[in-house]
């Protein structure tokens, strides 16, 4: 899966929760939280939903590295990749 | 009882301020609550020069006030001296700006320092001020601003273009919009002004010296009903000495301590608690910029030896969710005092406490009309876990029943549910719902505050909360009104009827849920569910739009035409549905 592939369905599970968000303005290397409105409810489904999508386990002690969109995309591609984060 | 937590003075790190519960309740006057802060039972009474001016008078300028942490950033302190400074700066900028004593200056900003100086300035000019939940869309913003007639609002640059440009036109009473930038963000809006550039402008001290006294109103917090628009709760410069008196006795606070309140200010926890007690108490308060996150809180509590930590339910479940894991081995040697509110803390979560961060967490109760904690669980004393606890000193609470021509009966015998009300005239006390003096007026009856809440209290004293009287959904420890809520789906083209529950939640209390019937011609679909959600999302904002619709071929409604939200709720529970004689057509 290439980065552009997940970074896609990154954005298509972000849309799932926030549909009003629109992707073209979103700032990818600032904190995601800021940038769209999601509140803490929000925020945990977004990483359970991207579990289940890459089906990977995301294990909370590695969700305080996980503030922007750049952060999740590669940190689902090192993943996805086998490599041990 | 069974679970009861009993303490010994082998828990007590330093001495409780509240030892005895009787003597120190047959004591207690507000009288001197005055003498403690050093002011007459007469004359000028101001809570930012209380908070603030006051301990540079008494030679502690320069402690540390704040310690505002944020992701990546050193950490920025502000210690008295320099917050009286910039308040006063803040206070000379309303005053060019021509802004009066009594008029509202509303604040709309992540918990930035800016946020602090201006509500404190803010007060020591007289205005009336409303910090707002960042998180609020458009509409719960405008709505609020134009209740109270608001006349400055500051707010970041960010949020501006996000959230006020688009509804700025609705807002006419709007005078003047500060904005401030972020992370050198450019602040060239139309229409706006230039926080920094402001300050910068403006001389050290104010050029007159504003005088407020006890009646006068100091602070606005939106709450909401099951109907019609959110209540403007206003409270006065008096509730000084609930602040005082509420976070020395349920918080316990030391002038030595470290204070965290996670409380964000947009909500009247964040307000009386995590900007105006501990700097009352010349505590030093750690301010966290940044959203939750497990990890990053146990750090904090660590690395930042706070002492006292005052928090929320949903937060306590959240880290109970996340796993001990995250500890790392972190240990909390300073902590002394955990304090939780916001809704009834299971008594799960109160052993978690006592097994993980090595204290049990004393749950209290208030509300946004109480301006203050009313009832708590406090730390010399026993907890009973899934209680909120005994009144403290000042506070009459009792259980009532409220009569057939409107008059209350107090319920003496224990363990009787009843609404849960208090003896009017705490200093505290909300004035006024702005605009709707018969609303408050129903709020009391003789000589009682009727919380709306119901309860019992058991034969040791100890309060216990039930539920609500009414509609209102409770979300993460906030009060969400389901009309607000269904009149935004309502305004979508697709909607004929709306209804909004508080479905319950295992982790936040409660989550919005909304069902909705559609207009002739539309059909349900998962994309036209996704649109109703981006709609009220961006109307209302992420926490307070729902987090689940349902399209139903109709809606139940009383023979008056009602939705009749409490149906809904228990067929969404699988609940028996009561007497439906009501109901139109006996569906």
């Amino acid at each position: 899966m290439t980065h552009e592939d997940i970074r896609a369905g990154v954005l298509a599970e972000l849309l799932h929760i926030a549909p009003e968000l629109e992707a073209s303005s979103l700032r990818a290397h600032r904190p995601l939280r800021q940038e769209v409105d999601l509140d803490s409810m929000d925020w945990l489904n977004f990483l359970l939903a991207l579990e289940k999508r890459f089906a990977v386990t995301i294990p909370e002690k590695d969700y305080r590295r996980l503030l922007t969109l750049d952060d999740l995309v590669d940190y689902l591609a090192a993943r996805l990749s086998g490599a041990h984060s | 009882m069974d679970g009861l937590i009993e303490k010994s003075k082998a828990d007590w790190k330093v001495a409780p301020n509240f030892t005895d519960y009787a003597a120190e309740r047959q004591r207690f006057t507000w009288q001197w609550v005055r003498e403690r802060l050093g002011i007459g039972r007469k004359g000028p009474i101001n809570i930012a020069r209380l908070a603030v001016d006051r301990h540079l008078a008494e030679g502690r300028g320069g402690k540390v006030a704040f310690r505002f942490l944020a992701a990546g950033r050193p950490v920025r302190t502000m210690s008295y001296a320099e917050l009286a400074r910039a308040t006063n700066r803040f206070c000379a900028v309303l005053q060019r700006l021509g802004v009066r004593k009594g008029e509202r200056v509303f604040v709309l900003a992540r918990r930035i320092p800016e946020l602090y100086v201006t509500v404190l300035g803010a007060l020591k000019q007289g205005c009336v001020v409303s910090p707002l939940f960042s998180a609020f869309g458009p509409e719960p913003i405008a709505t609020r601003i134009n209740l109270g007639a608001g006349k400055v609002l500051v707010t970041t640059a960010d949020l501006y273009r996000r959230k006020v440009a688009p509804v700025r036109e609705k807002m006419p009473s709007l005078a003047h919009v500060l904005l401030v930038g972020e992370e050198g963000e450019s602040v060239a809006e139309p229409a706006t002004l230039d926080y920094a550039a402001l300050m910068a402008e403006a001389g050290e001290g104010a050029d007159v010296e504003v005088v407020t006294e006890s009646e006068d109103p100091a602070l606005l917090h939106f709450t909401s009903g099951t109907t019609g628009t959110p209540k403007g709760a206003v409270h006065v410069h008096e509730a000084v000495l609930m602040h005082w008196a509420s976070s020395y006795y349920a918080l316990d606070l030391h002038a030595d301590d470290i204070f965290w309140c996670t409380a964000d200010p947009g909500w009247v926890t964040g307000t009386s608690y995590g900007v105006i007690a501990p700097l009352l108490h010349g505590t030093t308060s750690v301010i966290d910029c940044e959203e939750f996150d497990a990890e990053r809180w146990y750090d904090i509590l660590a690395s930042e030896s706070v002492s006292v930590w005052y928090t929320a339910p949903t937060a306590i479940r959240m880290l109970m969710k996340a796993g001990e894991a995250l500890l790392r081995g972190r240990r909390f040697p300073a902590l002394r005092l955990i304090a939780s509110v916001g809704e009834p803390l299971n008594p799960e979560a109160v052993r978690w406490g006592q097994a993980v961060l090595g204290l049990p967490i004393h749950d209290n109760w208030w509300q946004t009309e109480t301006g203050g904690i009313m009832i708590a669980n406090t730390p010399a004393f026993a907890i009973k876990p899934g209680s909120m606890g005994r009144p403290l000193p000042g506070v009459d609470a009792a259980i009532v029943r409220r009569g057939e021509g409107g008059e209350v009966v107090l319920v003496e015998q224990p363990d009787v549910e009843g609404e849960l009300a208090l003896r009017r005239g705490w200093p505290s006390m909300f004035r006024g719902y702005l605009g709707m003096e018969e609303r408050y007026r129903q709020c009391f009856a003789g000589d009682w505050y009727l919380s709306g809440d119901l309860a019992k209290r058991d034969a040791d004293g100890y309060f216990w909360f039930v539920g609500r009287r009414d509609d209102v959904i409770k979300s993460a420890g906030h009060l969400i009104g389901p009309f607000e809520v269904e009149s935004v789906l309502m305004e979508h083209p697709a909607v004929a009827e709306a209804g909004v529950i508080g479905k319950p939640d295992a982790v936040v209390g409660e989550v919005v849920k909304a069902f909705v019937a559609l207009k002739k011609g539309f059909e349900d679909s998962e994309a036209l569910r996704q649109e109703l959600l981006a709609h009220a999302r961006k109307r209302l904002g992420a926490v307070v739009a729902p987090k689940e619709i349902t399209v139903l071929a109709n809606l139940p409604r009383t023979r008056s035409g009602k939705i009749m939200r409490r149906l809904l709720k228990a067929r969404e529970l699988g609940l028996p549905e009561g007497d439906l004689s009501t109901l139109e057509g006996g569906a």
